[in-house]
């Protein structure tokens, strides 16, 4: 019996050499803490760890195809605590000669992540910011981004609202320069598909908290007052930080639907989904974090994926051969959103489909039939070649 | 010897101009809980049999009296009486089944359980799970070599074909194969082992024994972006002489020369077709189309599509049986 033990591991060892001595690729997560955002009901999820725990199952998911192939990958986590600099990480990050980060950051800390020595010898995956001038001027080569941008979400909400004819929209517009930048790209996406902003309202009441008991009652009035306006289709709302969109449905003057950051949602991923095969990610998600899968969770799995979809291809973990060919026309990484997702080589976003959620089902998903492109469905979404900004 | 060889003409003669047999046609749909029974001579429904919830894979039992149907939702596999028309037992199959074979034995289903990283070995008469075999993430499709020695199951989201012996269960191989594999196929002799990619959108074909790839079909659909073109149920003809490959999305059914790989043609059918099935005598194939809620009949001695039948809501699976 021992013998036969021996003979077998021989015989593995001489069939597969690599099996021995996996070629291990280390991929860098940088996350920073944040402050907890205001729970507004009693179902609210609130996750400390979000995104950090949608890097993990990519690295698990990664290690399934590598150890058929000898490929190990491993995560090297840090979270910046708030005296801490996205630099300094890099710069350690680069020291342990990393070729790959998740930056699980806002727009600022990204770009002094970009900007610490080392970080160009890097490719960093965007997961958390959406802002759009980091894929037009502030672009740069050594940066993907795998969350989709505030003009991609505006588009798929844009081509789904004009698809039910829901082409009168009230934008009502929250305070933060966030909701601003959400506003533009609310108020591009209407003109590109062909709805008309009937309504353009900043949003000037003081956050409040609905939870006091009988708060119900002041939000009762205080709402149908602040949407007080000529007849329209559907109140889109700008509102990133959840100060008050959640507050708008069925509470509006006028019945009608509420779409935007609340209400009918345009996101990158939802727990909602199911489809194409998704039913097995969230429960393989929901198993390892005890919570529902968020956008940036969906994000930073994508970027781990991308690294070992690229490696598992190429059988190689050579980083710049990696790097190339997740730029290169051949790379198609499976999303659990119906097709193949790539990154556009003019500005490092990752193309993928807009989930379109209501708050218990799947409504839709953009790009909705009919919205025609050259190249694919999925470039109406968002920046195109023609008109991008981006120069490398 | 001669009289012998008269004989066998003669019935061949039968069988190559007689009546279309008796034939029925069935149907899982998905998001019905139900599978439709199409009768093959009239094509039209003749019979709406209720199952469990999901019902995606579906597959005749030796004899052809019995249709098991794998119902992902409740997590078995409900066995339905063809001459009842209805369900009289349930197997068990570990959580969510999605496909599964029938081993040639007539004893043993193998069944791709996709939630947990299993293919799991169910006795029949027993209703037992009798032995689980480790595979990679979301096993999906299955294939049983008409020998019986192998079954082949892949792992979408690890991109593996995993080649099981049938006796001993053990992993004989795991071949990297391209993005989302779905359905595989052995070639009647066994000698080729087919998969589909999901999103590659390409049929590979492995030597069984060698395990070296001996070739790739690529699929190019006029008007439809590479996205768009993405290969699922894989259908072989009796004699391997042709394969067919339903394309998914890009509502094609594609038909393949298995010798020289060739895509010979393309039938346009009802939207998103999952799988298809010939029917015994070969001269037609259905396609089960999720999105129309149709099935499509193409004839194939023609070479055309002659009739979409509404058959309910998410048809996936399909099989012919008498």
């Amino acid at each position: 019996m021992r013998l036969a033990l021996a003979v077998l591991a021989l015989l593995l060892f001489v069939a597969a050499p690599g099996l021995a001595e996996p070629q291990t690729v280390v991929i860098g997560y940088l996350g920073q803490s944040r402050k907890p955002p205001l729970q507004l009901g009693p179902l609210d999820q609130f996750a400390t760890d979000d995104g950090l725990q949608g890097a993990r199952l990519g690295i698990a998911d990664d290690n399934t195809t590598g150890r058929f192939l000898g490929q190990h990958f491993r995560l090297e986590e840090r979270v910046l605590k708030p005296a801490e600099t996205a630099s300094d990480a890099i710069g350690q990050f680069a020291g342990a000669g990393l070729a790959f980060v998740v930056a699980d950051l806002d727009a600022v800390p990204l770009t002094q992540a970009l900007a610490a020595p080392g970080a160009e010898k890097m490719l960093l995956f965007n997961s958390r910011a959406t802002d759009d001038a980091l894929r037009q001027q502030d672009c740069r080569k050594n940066l993907l981004h795998t969350i989709p941008s505030r003009a991609m979400l505006a588009d798929g909400l844009a081509q789904y609202l004009v698809w039910k004819r829901w082409q009168r929209w009230f934008l009502l517009v929250g305070t933060h320069s966030a909701d601003q930048a959400m506003a533009a790209a609310f108020r591009r996406a209407a003109q590109r598909f062909g709805a008309e902003i009937t309504v353009d309202q900043p949003w000037t009441f003081r956050p409040a908290n609905g939870r006091a008991d009988t708060g119900h009652v002041t939000l009762q009035s205080e709402i149908p007052a602040a949407t007080q306006v000529a007849d329209y289709d559907v109140l889109v709302v700008a509102d990133e930080a959840d100060e008050f969109g959640a507050y708008l449905d069925d509470r509006t003057a006028l019945p009608r639907p509420v779409a935007g950051t609340q209400g009918l949602v345009a996101a990158g991923w939802s727990a909602v989904t199911e489809e194409w095969g998704a039913t097995q990610l969230q429960d393989r998600f929901r198993k390892q974090a005890g919570r529902w899968m968020t956008p940036s969770d969906y994000a930073a799995w994508l970027a781990v994926r991308s690294v070992g979809e690229a490696a598992t291809r190429l059988r190689s973990v050579d980083p710049s051969a990696i790097a190339g060919y997740m730029r290169g026309d051949d790379f198609l990484l499976p999303g659990f959103k119906g097709q193949g997702l790539s990154f556009r080589p003019w500005d490092g976003q990752l193309r993928q489909p807009i989930l379109i959620a209501g708050p218990r089902l799947l409504v839709s998903a953009s790009p909705q039939p009919g919205f025609l492109h050259q190249r694919t469905p999925l470039d109406t979404l968002g920046i195109d070649l023609e008109e991008s900004a981006c120069r490398f | 010897m001669p009289l012998l060889t008269a004989i066998l003409l003669v019935v061949s003669v039968l069988i190559s101009v007689g009546p279309v047999a008796a034939e029925t046609v069935y149907v899982s749909n998905e998001q019905d809980n139900a599978v439709a029974v199409v009768d093959g001579a009239s094509m039209s429904l003749s019979a709406t049999i209720d199952v469990g919830r999901r019902p995606r894979g579906l597959a005749l039992s030796i004899d052809k009296k019995t249709l098991f149907v794998a119902v992902g939702d409740d997590n078995r596999i409900d066995v339905v009486d063809l001459a009842k028309r209805r369900v009289v037992g349930q197997l068990p199959s570990g959580a969510d089944p999605e496909f599964f074979v029938v081993h040639p034995d007539g004893k043993r289903l193998f069944v791709a359980n996709e939630n947990d990283n299993l293919v799991s070995v169910v006795e029949i008469a027993s209703a037992k799970v009798i032995g689980n075999v480790d595979v990679g993430v979301e096993p999906e499709g299955m294939a049983v070599s008409a020998d019986g020695r192998y079954v082949a199951c892949t792992s979408e989201t690890t991109s593996m074909l995993h080649l099981i012996d049938a006796g001993t269960l053990d992993l004989v191989d795991n071949l990297l194969v391209d993005t989302r594999p779905r359905a595989a196929a052995f070639s009647p002799d066994a000698k080729r082992l087919w998969v589909s990619s999901e999103i590659r959108g390409t049929v590979t074909v492995f030597d069984t024994l060698t395990r070296a790839e001996t070739g790739k079909v690529q699929f190019e659909v006029p008007g439809i972006r590479r996205e768009g073109v993405q290969a699922v149920g894989i259908e072989m003809s009796r004699d391997g002489g042709t394969a067919y490959v339903a394309l998914g999305p890009a509502n094609r059914i594609a038909e393949i020369d298995t010798a020289t790989l060739a895509v010979r043609r393309l039938y346009l059918v009802g939207q998103r077709p999952w799988h298809v099935a010939l029917a015994d005598d070969q001269r037609r194939l259905f396609s089960a189309n999720g999105n129309s809620g149709d099935i499509s009949v193409i004839d194939l001695e023609n070479e055309e599509v002659v009739k979409s039948l509404p058959v309910g809501r998410g048809p996936w699976g399909v099989v012919v049986g008498p």
